[in-house]
């Protein structure tokens, strides 16, 4: 390599290993060793699995980090079976135009703020709210009704938060799909859901990974969606997180939380792209 | 199932009225939170008291409205700060990092590829939670050691720009980095062989050819620098953005003045998005 050339590649490579460091790395290693810390008087630490057994031992906390995976990953699989009809639509049964204007109003809501998204829904569901009115008003109920508040108001916001992030890869992937391969399907003489199940869906699997790993991982980590829309009882695990740093002062054992966590998630996503076939560069770059 | 293969008409308007319901799910909440924004009550909820003007425009309690309402004001000049630094960091780095993923051949090229999608795939809140860790030990260890306080290392401004750069600069990368993939090299070496120098060429052609990009890197990370919200409540200091200061509101019981600044959010980031449609357009 000649020396320009040289001094051109360390130019470049400056700002990115200094983020990647600074802000990446060593935070997550920093935390990582905090999350190892047990205090044991004032000022005083050591190095021990403390943290980590606390987690394990809390009944409230391992049922808080099993159900916000079990919860995210069913927000996931409805995200996906609510938009694929609708990525499928987009892409394949209008043209031109209405196209664009259709994908378009799709990114729409993801351009105001998620709390925005998230104080329309408490409008809609609260007590007092929209859709209890409508429903009084219809003469479905006699009182009041709290639609707020609960898991289900929880997983409508999950969806709705995430729609996009599933919509944008799947349209993307199956504009690529040629029409004559569905043609040839159906001349072959497979009917709807046997060229969809053999041809669509295989086609689609790059966009249906990307949409879901990044739909997981933001329902994983989402406060605000649960914080505002679930109860008191649905404790999602963003929160403890929050509460241990924030209202505790306890960052040894928030800091363990956090890496139970980017274990989860990278775990999850590790396994998707491996079970796939797919690569992150793939299905991220 | 595609126009060219006949299906049963019920089939089709099934599917006609399920998309149609699926924008009417994506419209509803945004458009009974705008609707909220002009009720002449104290909540955002039914019944209907009227329209009024006064969230946006009144001076008198109990109806403050936007413009007179100090700390929503400062907390929107504190929002715009953070996300035109956070952009302009993001863009700056993504352009590099983008020349040096297609310009350079190197070892550990593809690992630092990986390396730099990675802040994708971590949830935001374990990002800002790692970043609060890392300076505030660095923070502790300049005051222990040196007698030395660095304001920039405690929760405040200067943390949540860092913790949004953190992550937005990947999603800077890949839009810069996608449209210099397109680049015919070309016109470089033309300019190279009108004896240009190599910084020049640059400059002259590929910058240009870029920029649409640039713009459209810079809106995206001006709006998800905007609506931050997990990674800025970790490192959040007393200058609380617009959705942190929101948040705290919507706690303590929202207001249809929420609903007016929420309305407002709406037209500013519609509007940056037409800006990023008609520079892509014209590209």
């Amino acid at each position: 390599m000649r020396t320009e050339a040289k001094l051109g590649l360390a130019l470049l490579l400056t700002p990115l290993l200094l983020w990647l460091t600074f802000l990446i790395f060593i935070p997550h290693i920093d935390m990582f060793l905090v999350s190892l810390r047990e205090r044991i008087g004032v000022g005083e630490y050591q190095t021990s699995l403390a943290n980590y057994l606390t987690f394990f031992n809390e009944p409230l906390y391992l049922w808080t980090f099993l159900r916000t995976a079990m919860m995210s990953s069913l927000a996931t699989l409805m995200t996906l079976i609510i938009a694929f009809p609708v990525s499928y639509y987009i892409a394949k049964m209008v043209k031109g135009r209405v196209q664009s204007a259709l994908f378009l109003l799709c990114l729409v809501p993801f351009w105001v703020s998620e709390l925005v998204r998230t104080f329309g829904w408490m409008i809609l569901l609260r007590e007092t709210g929209v859709f209890s009115n409508l429903l009084q008003y219809v003469g479905l109920v006699d009182g009041p009704v709290e639609m707020l508040y609960n898991d289900a108001a929880i997983m409508v916001g999950l969806v709705y938060t995430s729609m996009l992030f599933m919509v944008v890869p799947l349209v993307t992937t199956l504009e690529g799909l040629p029409d004559e391969v569905v043609e040839a399907g159906y001349d072959l003489g497979g009917n709807g859901l046997s060229v969809l199940r053999e041809i669509i869906i295989p086609y689609a699997m790059p966009g249906i990974v990307s949409g879901c790993i990044v739909v997981f991982m933001l329902s994983l980590g989402n406060y605000l969606t649960p914080t505002m829309l679930g109860g008191k009882e649905s404790l999602w695990f963003t929160e403890l997180i929050y509460s241990q740093f924030i209202v505790r002062f306890n960052w040894e054992l928030g800091a363990a939380f956090g890496f139970m966590l980017l274990m989860l998630s990278s775990a999850i996503v590790w396994g998707m792209l491996k079970l796939t076939g797919q690569s992150l560069e793939k299905t991220m770059g | 199932m595609i126009p060219s293969i006949p299906q049963p008409k019920i089939v089709t308007v099934a599917y006609t009225a399920y998309v149609a319901l699926f924008f009417v799910f994506l419209a509803l909440p945004l458009v009974v939170v705008a609707v909220f924004a002009f009720n002449n009550g104290q909540f955002p909820s039914l019944p209907w008291e009227g329209f009024t003007w006064n969230w946006f425009f009144g001076s008198e309690r109990p109806m403050i409205g936007v413009f007179h309402e100090r700390s929503i004001l400062r907390a929107i000049g504190t929002s715009v700060f953070v996300a035109g630094a956070v952009s302009a960091l993001s863009v700056f780095v993504g352009l590099t990092n983008a020349f040096l993923f297609n310009r350079y051949r190197f070892r550990g090229q593809s690992v630092l590829y990986v390396l730099m999608l990675l802040p994708l795939v971590i949830p935001g809140i374990v990002l800002g939670i790692s970043i609060l860790v890392f300076s505030s030990r660095v923070a502790n260890g300049l005051w222990d050691g040196f007698e030395l306080d660095v304001e920039v290392l405690r929760p405040g401004i200067w943390l949540v720009i860092l913790g949004q750069f953190s992550f937005i600069t990947t999603i800077a990368t890949l839009v810069i980095g996608a449209r210099l993939q397109k680049f015919d090299r070309t016109l470089e070496e033309a300019a190279l062989n009108l004896g240009a120098g190599q910084l020049t060429a640059i400059r002259t052609v590929t910058l240009p050819y870029l920029a649409p990009a640039m713009i459209g890197a810079f809106v995206v990370a001006f709006l998800m620098s905007f609506e931050n919200f997990n990674t800025t409540l970790m490192l959040v200091g007393s200058d609380a953005p617009l959705t942190i200061a929101m948040f705290d509101r919507l706690k303590e019981g929202s207001t249809p003045l929420l609903n007016a600044v929420s309305l407002l959010l709406m037209l500013g980031s519609s509007c940056l998005a037409l800006v990023m449609i008609v520079f892509q357009r014209r590209s």
